[in-house]
């Protein structure tokens, strides 16, 4: 590990004036995934600005009957809360889905947010990949791509977006909250992640110095319901192969498979937590049966590149969904 | 270097040290709790887990500055004198370990399960315990040890 | 045939008990010490540099970053390195010359003063090569096979009997498939780890050690065999200590390159302490693994689903830098009756890591294949899997001729059948759904050669009133503290308070390491002697310092006998109708392994062995890229080992009344490897029964089977059941 100077920032004004004075510093939160990457070589900071000592520690009700997450909560808390587990059942599952209780305890929400891909060669420092070392190439094209992305993927980079949590905000149209140097701004959340293009380097779409301060979810909508299902080798503590973050609200009438509206994230196929929009509108006002689920998935998938190493995404995606929104119009849990 | 003051297993410690060293380099190699082990250097495996204001971390993905001004627990601090902690007498009357690198890990964090959840199921002492790797036992008398213990009290805070 | 005696066996009165873990108190307190965990006053701390080609030779080091950080106290490679005084087995002798054998081979090594300099320092050496081509992918056309002389276990690598080809060609079913299993990594959770302190010979300790070494190993003395005349010491003067061992799976059945580096390192800075902890990536590339495997395995049978031909053809891999060849089709030899049988192996000897033991090699990978052969045959003979077996159940070992000890597989089989629940008669794939999940059950037989290793002696020294009792041999987590102490007791016939026993440092007499299942057998068999020599020089009121010391009786048994464990194991697995995802609500085991010595230590081992062979089966597979050379999973988060859930209902057993009588005094055989043969079998099995998909390559995972899935509405005609 190479050595750095390390300063606890008092209140949120220095802690980004700290950060964004300096182009080798950065923030360090619960530093679940930072500190891997300060072992790993994969970080080499010369400043480490620790901003657990913030007040960005609440959680606290919204006016519009949403909910607004300091960028300091650890995993563990809005999963444990009562008014998450209750209006956004889809938050607190993607939460529980993720790492260890032991990294839920220590990783911060912004932190999770910010948290780097998990490819293998991103976290190998001898071998090229253009997100660590821009222009090295990327070595998981052609090599293990089992967790790389199939949609919005680049030459220069396939690498997956490894957030449960992401996925989930992503369905919710939250918001974050985001102090720079010129002061406070709030982007929606589909503007926080950046596909990879020819810099795969920026996750993000922050600044340098920019910091994560809140993400602020809007209520949801009346009637909703909400899951999150993950797909992985193991039956807990693994990356997701896919993962689907579904939302829906059942129509007034009728069969409870006829939905009024639909929204689906998708997590382990694309450098962001992949919203899928055109799947969403071929559901809207249709019958879910499995192949109205089916078409409304490979369409979104129009747009997907796969390999020999993730051919397998597309079925899985397809089943995923089901599993999810099946769960949704019947209320029957079938997968954790 | 940074000057800080940690409580681990109850004492007061200050020390100085470098901002980069891990949480359990600083346990094992300033303090001397070397029951604490590394087992995958990466956060993984769960060996090196203790408590850090009473919730259970990987002490290989924190930084000893982060416990600056914290409290920290290891499986050194938690019998009574001579006497076993609850938990620490489950996995020895249920043979809960063989090679026994996973047991402080093992054992803290099934601590800290049941300090959540006093009274679990199986599948949620499963669960509970996802960041915890054994190689060894199959983990079936881990479960085991988990149910003893809960049922000893543990999560209900008359476990010791 | 002469009549062979066998051993004298012991009277069990400790052995038997389910006595607790006399190490347990210890563990749970975070007190019982591995390797880094001893004292070492002032301890420099050592890190490797690998090499970042796989084939080639280092052109230059440049260490000057390296030695100019404070704290750095040497940086050593092949220009300055200590010289091993015996470097014919090249993985003893690193930084002796300019060859890359591997990508991950060390090529230099920092010792600092604290462990966070020494891997700033090693990062800091920059390493340039000449790199030369290399071939490091395992392929049935690669130019590198060769037919190895022998295989690991010493048989010979092909054999032959009867025409295969003419019984294939004439049989009624027949079953012609390629099984494939990927390489794997033993990963203990203690890494490997050494503290190498170099007294040099005129260190005033007269005869005292010259080096002593505290390891993991699963073998103090199997250490010191190894490494005394690479390092150029005489053996009794390397001192070998490893009381505490966090598990090892084979992999610390003998010294890796890490060891000789500590050494070394320590022989450049005597006498100060240095301690070596192999990380765990780098675990990936220096402490051995499981080669990959692809097997054409061949099974001809008549119409009543009786063998007339078993082939079984392996090609795996080796490594340039040093051989080792996995027995794959070892167990295929014995394993069940057919006239006509050949196994074959053909090795590439690749530039990459060196493959070496873990848990059975050879027959967790071979009895896959052939496991799973066998559930194909009774598909296509429509029989029953467990009628199949029987009707294949040899008289006497195939391979030998020799009687079988005691070969009592269709025992496990039929007891397994009735605990499981097993429903007789074919099998009847994509048959059973509950909800959106296929339910399929499987079952595989499993065997594991009964071993007992030369070399071993124990000393038995009457001390206060107590025995003491001391052998070099190993706890890796077995219980051998306990179970050796329960043999003792029993061999001098007086309680458990009154051993005291001594393992684990060489100290003690020559002991053969924890592996082959063979730790209790062989230790046992020199302790008992000892212990009856002790009796027959000092009688049942010995004094006060009374001692004797005993190796291992002839037993002429061992040459008449084909001595071997077996076992059924069952599973049921649930696999996800649409997203392929599988689970294994439960497994049973049942073993045939001789006399339990203890109960609770036994069926630990048995359980272990079994999820072992669960993660097998479904999560563990090293990815090597070919393009690099080192394996790219080299991490507890993308190597996959099975985690607390994905075990459910879990159960061993094994039959009574059960006394091995031709291998030791104890009664006993081996149970350390047996649970993880056939268990990743007898899971394929069930997956083929949940899903009518057969995946012939490990693991099994959700996107193997997802392609194989029928779609719901044919599925929902199979069923016969349109409703959902």
């Amino acid at each position: 590990m190479t050595p750095f100077t390390y300063t606890r920032a008092h209140d949120p004004a220095s802690a980004v004036a700290a950060v964004a004075g300096r182009p080798d510093a950065v923030f360090l939160a619960g530093g679940s995934n930072l500190v891997d990457h300060l072992k790993l070589g994969v970080a080499t900071p010369g400043e480490v600005v620790d901003v657990t000592g913030l007040a960005l520690t609440g959680i606290e009700d919204g006016s519009d009957g949403g909910l607004r997450i300091g960028a300091g909560v650890r995993n563990s808390d809005p999963a444990a809360d009562a008014r998450v587990r209750e209006r956004y059942p889809v938050l607190a599952r993607a939460l529980l889905a993720g790492a260890s209780p032991q990294i839920r305890h220590q990783a911060s929400t912004a932190g999770n947010l910010l948290q780097r891909t998990r490819c293998v060669y991103f976290q190998d420092t001898t071998t090229p990949c253009n997100k660590r070392e821009p222009g090295s190439g990327c070595s998981a094209i052609g090599g293990y791509e089992r967790y790389a992305a199939i949609l919005g993927a680049s030459p220069a980079c396939v690498a997956t977006h490894p957030s449960d949590l992401a996925v989930a905000l992503r369905v919710l149209d939250a918001s974050v909250v985001v102090l720079g140097p010129d002061g406070e701004r709030r982007l929606p959340f589909g503007e926080l992640h950046r596909l990879p293009g020819d810099d795969p380097s920026r996750d993000t779409t922050l600044a340098h110095g920019e910091l994560v301060t809140a993400v602020e979810l809007p209520a949801p909508p009346p009637g909703a319901r909400s899951t999150y299902v993950k797909v992985r080798d193991r039956a807990s503590y693994a990356f997701a192969l896919v993962s689907v973050a579904a939302l829906l609200v059942p129509s007034d009438a009728g069969d409870p498979r006829d939905a009024a509206q639909v929204r689906l994230a998708f997590g382990g196929v694309a450098h962001v937590p992949w919203r899928a929009t055109r799947a969403e509108e071929a559901l809207t006002g249709v019958r879910l049966t499995d192949e109205a689920i089916d078409a409304a998935v490979e369409l979104e998938l129009e747009a997907a590149t796969t390999s020999e190493g993730t051919a397998y995404k597309r079925a899985m995606l397809r089943g995923t969904v089901r599993a999810a929104l099946r769960e949704l119009s019947t209320g029957e849990r079938t997968l954790r | 270097m940074t000057r800080i003051n940690v409580k681990v297993d109850g004492v007061d410690h200050t020390d100085e040290v470098e901002p980069r060293m891990l949480l359990v380099h600083y346990l094992r190699e300033q303090v001397g709790r070397t029951g604490t082990v590394v087992g995958c250097d990466t956060s993984n495996c769960g060996a090196c887990t203790v408590h850090l204001d009473g919730r259970s971390v990987k002490s290989c993905n924190v930084l000893a500055v982060q416990a600056d001004g914290h409290e920290v627990t290891t499986i050194e601090g938690i019998a009574d004198g001579d006497r076993l902690h609850a938990m620490q007498q489950a996995f020895h009357d249920c043979h809960a370990l063989q090679c026994g690198y996973c047991t402080p890990g093992m054992i803290m964090q099934s601590i800290d399960l049941l300090n959540d959840n006093p009274n679990p199921s199986e599948d949620e002492i499963r669960h509970g315990l996802e960041g915890n790797l054994c190689r060894c036992t199959g983990y079936h008398n881990i479960v085991k040890a988990v149910q003893q213990a809960a049922g000893a009290g543990v999560g209900g805070g008359g476990g010791r | 045939m002469s009549e062979p005696t066998g051993p004298t066996l012991l009277d069990p009165v400790q052995m038997g008990r389910p006595v607790g873990r006399l190490d347990g108190r210890r563990k749970v307190l975070g007190v019982a010490p591995y390797a880094v965990e001893h004292e070492a006053e002032g301890a420099a701390q050592a890190a490797m540099v690998a090499s970042t080609v796989p084939r080639g030779r280092v052109r230059s080091i440049d260490a000057t970053a390296a030695r100019a950080l404070p704290g750095v106290l040497a940086v050593l490679d092949h220009t300055n390195a200590p010289r091993v005084a015996d470097g014919e087995d090249r993985e003893f002798a690193p930084l002796q010359d300019d060859t890359v054998w591997f990508r991950r081979q060390p090529v230099a090594l920092v010792v600092a003063e604290s462990s966070e300099v020494a891997r700033e320092a090693a990062a800091l050496v920059a390493v340039e090569y000449d790199e030369e081509p290399a071939e490091v992918g395992l392929r049935p056309d690669s130019p590198r096979l060769y037919t190895p002389e022998k295989l690991s276990d010493g048989s010979e690598s092909d054999t032959s009997a009867g025409d295969v080809e003419a019984a294939l060609a004439a049989a009624t079913h027949v079953v012609d498939e390629t099984y494939a299993t990927p390489y794997e990594h033993n990963n203990p959770m203690e890494p490997h780890a050494t503290i190498a302190t170099w007294h040099g010979e005129d260190a005033g300790l007269g005869d005292g050690p010259v080096l002593t070494l505290v390891d993991s190993t699963q073998g103090v003395h199997a250490v010191r065999s190894s490494l005394a005349p690479v390092l150029g010491i005489e053996p009794e003067r390397l001192e070998v200590v490893a009381p505490y061992v966090g598990g090892g799976f084979g992999s610390k059945g003998a010294p890796h390159v890490n060891v000789v580096l500590a050494a070394l390192a320590a022989k450049a800075l005597a006498p100060r302490p240095v301690r070596l902890t192999v990380t765990r990536q780098q675990m990936f590339a220096l402490v051995g693994y499981r080669t990959a495997t692809i097997q054409h395995f061949r099974l001809g049978a008549d119409a009543d689903g009786r063998l007339t031909a078993i082939s079984h053809d392996v090609l795996e891999q080796s490594a340039a830098i040093k051989e080792f060849v996995e027995q794959t089709g070892s167990p295929t030899r014995s394993m069940y009756a057919a006239p006509n049988r050949r196994t074959t192996h053909r090795v590439a000897r690749l530039d990459v890591a060196i493959p070496f033991w873990m848990r059975a090699p050879g027959e967790m990978p071979g009895m896959f294949a052939h496991e799973v052969a066998m559930d194909e045959l009774a598909h296509r003979c429509g029989l029953d899997p467990i009628e199949l077996r029987v009707r294949n159940e040899p008289d006497v070992d195939p391979e030998t001729g020799h009687p079988f000890g005691r070969r009592r597989l269709l025992e496990c089989l039929r007891r397994g059948a009735e605990r499981f629940g097993w429903e007789e008669g074919p099998r009847a794939p994509l048959s059973r759904r509950e909800g959106d999940w296929l339910v399929g059950t499987g079952v595989a037989s499993s065997t594991y050669p009964a071993n007992a290793m030369p070399g071993n002696e124990a000393t038995v020294t009457f001390e206060h009133g107590c025995y003491a009792v001391g052998i070099g041999a190993a706890d890796i987590g077995t219980g051998s503290w306990t179970s050796l102490t329960q043999v003792t007791a029993d061999a001098l016939g007086v309680g458990l308070e009154q051993i005291r026993l001594g393992i684990g440092d060489t100290r003690y007499p020559s002991a053969s390491v924890a592996g082959g299942s063979s730790g209790l057998s062989s230790w046992g068999i020199a302790i008992t002697a000892a212990a009856r020599a002790f009796r027959e020089q000092h009688g049942d009121r010995p004094s006060e310092g009374a001692s004797a010391t005993a190796g291992m009786p002839d037993n002429p048994d061992l040459q008449e006998y084909a001595l071997n464990s077996y076992g059924a194991h069952f599973a049921k697995v649930r696999v996800h109708a649409d997203t392929g995802q599988i689970r294994v609500p439960r497994m049973l085991g049942v073993f045939s392994v001789g006399r339990a010595v203890n109960p609770t230590t036994l069926r630990s081992q048995f359980l272990g062995g079994m999820v072992m062979g669960l993660s097998a089966a479904l999560f563990e597979e090293s990815v090597r890229d070919p393009r690099f050379g080192h394996v790219v999973t080299q991490d507890l988060a993308s190597y996959h080992v099975a985690a607390n859930a994905d075990v459910a209902d879990l159960d061993a057993i094994w039959l009574d009344d059960d006394v091995e009588t031709h291998l030791n005094p104890m009664g006993s055989r081996g149970a350390g490897e047996i649970g993880i043969v056939g268990s990743p079998a007898a899971i394929v099995n069930a997956v083929f029964d949940a899903t009518g998909v057969r995946v012939r390559d490990l693991p099994v995972t959700a996107d193997k089977l997802l392609a194989g899935l029928l779609p719901q509405r044919e599925r929902d005609h199979v069923l016969g059941d349109a409703s959902a």
